[in-house]
């Protein structure tokens, strides 16, 4: 069977090495809307705080970077693990693509440079800086927050759809720098990685508020800091439907085994339904809600619209049932929770539009107590469906997986090093939040001159 | 063209060695402080000085590691394929290090101090004697081509354990110069200093450098005659066209040593970063024309031609764009201007 073949061809080194990849760059990518959109929020609050002379804004900047500085922290070390095992664990991607694949990271370095600096200035700028000053400071981490993710996504999308470079003997031996980095996945991948990293940062940080709010802490400054991320994800939800939407349209053009993938679809077929759930196995689906010609719907407007099928794939480079379960599993997920979350957007805006106000049931927090954790899972479940349903390839059309990956080392060891290190690492940064909330509950003076001071008063 | 490359790549180790290395060192001076009452002081300011720059010093790393591989594809398949135990112990130690740190700031208790800051501490040692074995098995040569090289004798050799320690000494004299200079830039109140039954921290780092600098002399002494030894060609290299860069690293080291406590912190600071900066150039200009020991050449590992022109435009941005954030994050840092509490 394929199956055994493709399984038969693995080297060894395959299975942990994925398994590696895939779990720090999921711990990763959990921080980087912290890095990336949470200081957007940040600067919102200052913003505020400064024009309106608002204390309790200026209190949740002030608050909110010190968290920053935590998640940050984390993240660029994290974010380091992964430029080395780019090398580590895939020595046939770096040694043969690096020429045009580092491109975009070059670039990513540049703005990483820039985040850390002035992430930095802002942090510690608190106290001795003059507030407008200080507050500019912020702006450069926001922005360089956007061009640093949207040069790594480059990266990745250059892996699903390359171009820009020639091949000869194996090696690149031409390079079209532009071509490599405005690729054509670039474009809306990055867009929906931004954005879901603005509704990450948005509803996990409303959440934390509504909880408070749940626990009976009505004053101002809960419902600011519910407020103003509640805003910024409940603008980027529908933003993000409608670019999911695009992206979700370009793949069933340019990427056609992973669409098939996602829709678990062996035949190539016209009037092909939508499944929702289900798994794959023996060239079909078991178990899911079919919706009439919903799949040929979605993709090209008519029911009409041939999707081609798993069939397609030469056996050789066809995905596992396995992987083409996942693939279409993660993708519903992604979609009905950004669904969910549409809805609890739309609740909040009604609300808002209507009376200026939050709405008025206690379900509404809980929701939105919960929002963070579903958009982060949202956004989880969007990378397995882009980088699992990439597989058997690396680089689409050029280098299998299991051509790139290393063939030295026992990465099980390696593997197991790192899965009890991050476990460490995250429980920790939670037990280190925990601690900064407490602390912040206790402290019944919260006047300051110009931000308040906080974490670490005690020590000296 | 490649070896322009090539120079931008090396420029940033050399950063990365003088700015990441006394951020490292910073950590060895933290891990032998001693106890919680005793070592106080030196840690909150090893803690002041380091948060709001170590991030930034950070990302020379990151773009060493960029510019390699994408300057230099080959070389980098080759060193990751060889060298990747010490790698992945590097990688490890960072993520330790800078999250331990992270932690430290803001638990307040002293055993979780202790906890936070000892996986701070051993990994600020640790993670650049790895990275100092890596320096040393590209340099002696003990990295194959095509990469696969033996994954044990690459970095357990003389060379490379001489990488590591000197590493290592040269991260913590550096250290020790800056946070002399530092702890002279903010006096403690004289009855604070009572209160806390404390001598001048000053002094107390002075001493460290004065050590530290003795130390990491005796090493680089005894590494002629391990190098010449172990790795005649690189040995050969450095006493030749690496020569004179070595001469400036011991003729400043020992001026530090010397002026330690008499002259400006300004100026001890520029000998420091001088000394441990000329060692790395000189084992540069040692190893030049080649990428991986001597050989496999720079412009044979080099990436086509477009792609170091992009590298060279990024280069040109960074100049032109990061040196300025930084110099401003480090007259920022150092006018006080930026302080935790």
């Amino acid at each position: 069977m394929t199956v055994d073949w493709v399984l038969a061809a693995d080297p060894e080194q395959l299975l942990p090495a994925r398994q590696q990849m895939a779990f720090t760059l999921g711990f990763h990518i959990i921080l980087v809307p912290f890095g990336v959109a949470f200081t957007f929020l940040m600067l919102i609050a200052n913003y505020r705080g400064l024009k309106r002379g608002d204390d309790t804004a200026l209190l949740l900047a002030r608050r909110w970077s010190q968290v920053a500085a935590v998640l940050f922290a984390v993240g660029a070390v994290s974010g380091t693990v992964l430029s080395f095992e780019l090398g580590l664990l895939w020595p046939g991607l770096m040694g043969t693509y690096g020429a045009a694949f580092g491109i975009p990271f070059a670039i990513e370095g540049l703005f990483f440079f820039i985040e850390a600096i002035f992430v930095a200035i802002y942090i510690y700028g608190w106290e001795r800086m003059k507030p407008w000053p200080h507050f500019w400071t912020g702006v450069p981490v926001v922005l360089s927050g956007i061009g640093g993710t949207s040069s790594v996504v480059a990266a990745n999308a250059w892996m699903n759809q390359p171009d820009g470079f020639t091949m000869r003997n194996g090696e690149v031996v031409d390079v079209r720098p532009m071509d490599v980095l405005l690729n054509d996945a670039f474009g809306y991948e990055a867009l929906h990685m931004l954005l879901a990293a603005y509704m990450v940062a948005g509803f996990t940080v409303a959440g934390v508020y509504a909880v408070g709010m749940l626990r009976g802490r009505r004053d101002r400054y809960h419902r600011l800091g519910l407020l103003i991320p509640l805003t910024v994800a409940a603008i980027a939800t529908p933003m993000q439907i409608v670019v999911g939407d695009v992206a979700a349209r370009e793949v069933f053009h340019n990427e056609p085994a992973k669409f098939a993938a996602i829709e678990a679809l062996y035949e190539t077929d016209t009037h092909v339904p939508e499944v929702l759930g289900g798994y794959y196995a023996d060239d079909d689906v078991h178990y899911g809600v079919h919706i009439p010609w919903g799949a040929s719907i979605l993709s090209g407007y008519v029911p009409s619209t041939e999707i081609r099928g798993l069939e397609e794939v030469p056996t050789e480079v066809r995905p596992t049932d396995r992987a083409v379960t996942i693939v279409h599993l993660s993708f519903d997920v992604m979609v009905g929770i950004g669904m969910a979350l549409l809805g609890l957007s739309a609740w909040f805006g009604w609300s808002w539009w209507r009376r200026r106000d939050l709405p008025r049931s206690k379900w509404f927090l809980r929701a939105t107590a919960v929002s963070g954790v579903a958009a982060i899972v949202a956004m989880e479940a969007g990378w397995v469906v882009t980088e699992v349903g990439r597989q058997p390839w690396t680089v689409v059309g050029h280098l299998l997986t299991r051509d790139a990956v290393t063939t030295e080392g026992n990465i099980w060891l390696l593997y197991t090093a790192t899965l009890v290190l991050y476990t460490a690492v995250g429980a920790a940064t939670l037990y280190v939040l925990g601690l900064m909330r407490r602390r912040w509950r206790a402290a019944d003076d919260p006047t300051v001159p110009y931000g308040p001071s906080a974490v670490g008063e005690e020590r000296t | 063209m490649s070896t322009f490359a090539a120079v931008v790549l090396f420029l940033g180790v050399v950063a990365y060695a003088v700015l990441g290395g006394a951020d490292y060192g910073a950590g060895f001076w933290d891990l032998t402080a001693g106890g919680a009452r005793r070592g106080r002081e030196p840690r909150h300011l090893i803690d002041e000085t380091l948060a709001p720059v170590w991030e930034a010093n950070h990302v020379w790393l990151i773009f060493c590691l960029v510019m390699l591989w994408t300057g230099f594809p080959e070389a980098f398949a080759a060193i990751t394929t060889t060298l990747y135990v010490p790698l992945g112990l590097a990688a490890l130690g960072i993520v330790v290090r800078g999250s331990g740190f992270a932690f430290r700031k803001v638990v307040v208790r002293t055993d979780q101090q202790r906890v936070t800051g000892a996986a701070f501490a051993t990994s600020s040692v640790i993670t650049p004697f790895f990275l100092g074995t890596v320096a040393g098995g590209i340099a002696s040569g003990r990295v194959p081509t095509g990469g696969s090289g033996d994954p044990v004798t690459s970095w357990v050799n003389p060379t490379s354990l001489l990488g590591g320690v000197l590493a290592v000494g040269v991260c913590a004299f550096v250290a020790a110069v800056f946070l002399t200079a530092e702890a002279w830039r903010r006096p403690v109140p004289a009855a604070e200093l009572e209160r806390r039954k404390i001598a001048d921290l000053g002094r107390w780092f002075r001493r460290r450098a004065q050590l530290s600098a003795l130390v990491t002399g005796a090493i680089a002494l005894a590494g002629i005659a391990i190098l010449r030894a172990d790795s005649p060609r690189l040995f050969d290299g450095l006493v030749s066209r690496g020569l004179p860069f070595v001469l400036v690293s011991e003729v400043c080291g020992l001026a530090a040593l010397i002026l330690l406590g008499r002259a400006a912190p300004r100026v001890l600071q520029g000998l420091a970063v001088t000394a441990a900066g000329t060692v790395v150039v000189g084992w540069g200009v040692a190893q030049y024309p080649y990428v991986l020991g001597t050989h496999l050449t720079i412009a044979e590992a080099a990436a086509p031609p477009p792609t170091l022109w992009a590298l060279t435009i990024v280069a040109a941005v960074a100049l032109a764009v990061v040196v300025p954030a930084l110099g401003l994050l480090f007259s920022l840092q150092q006018r006080g201007q930026l302080e935790s509490h």
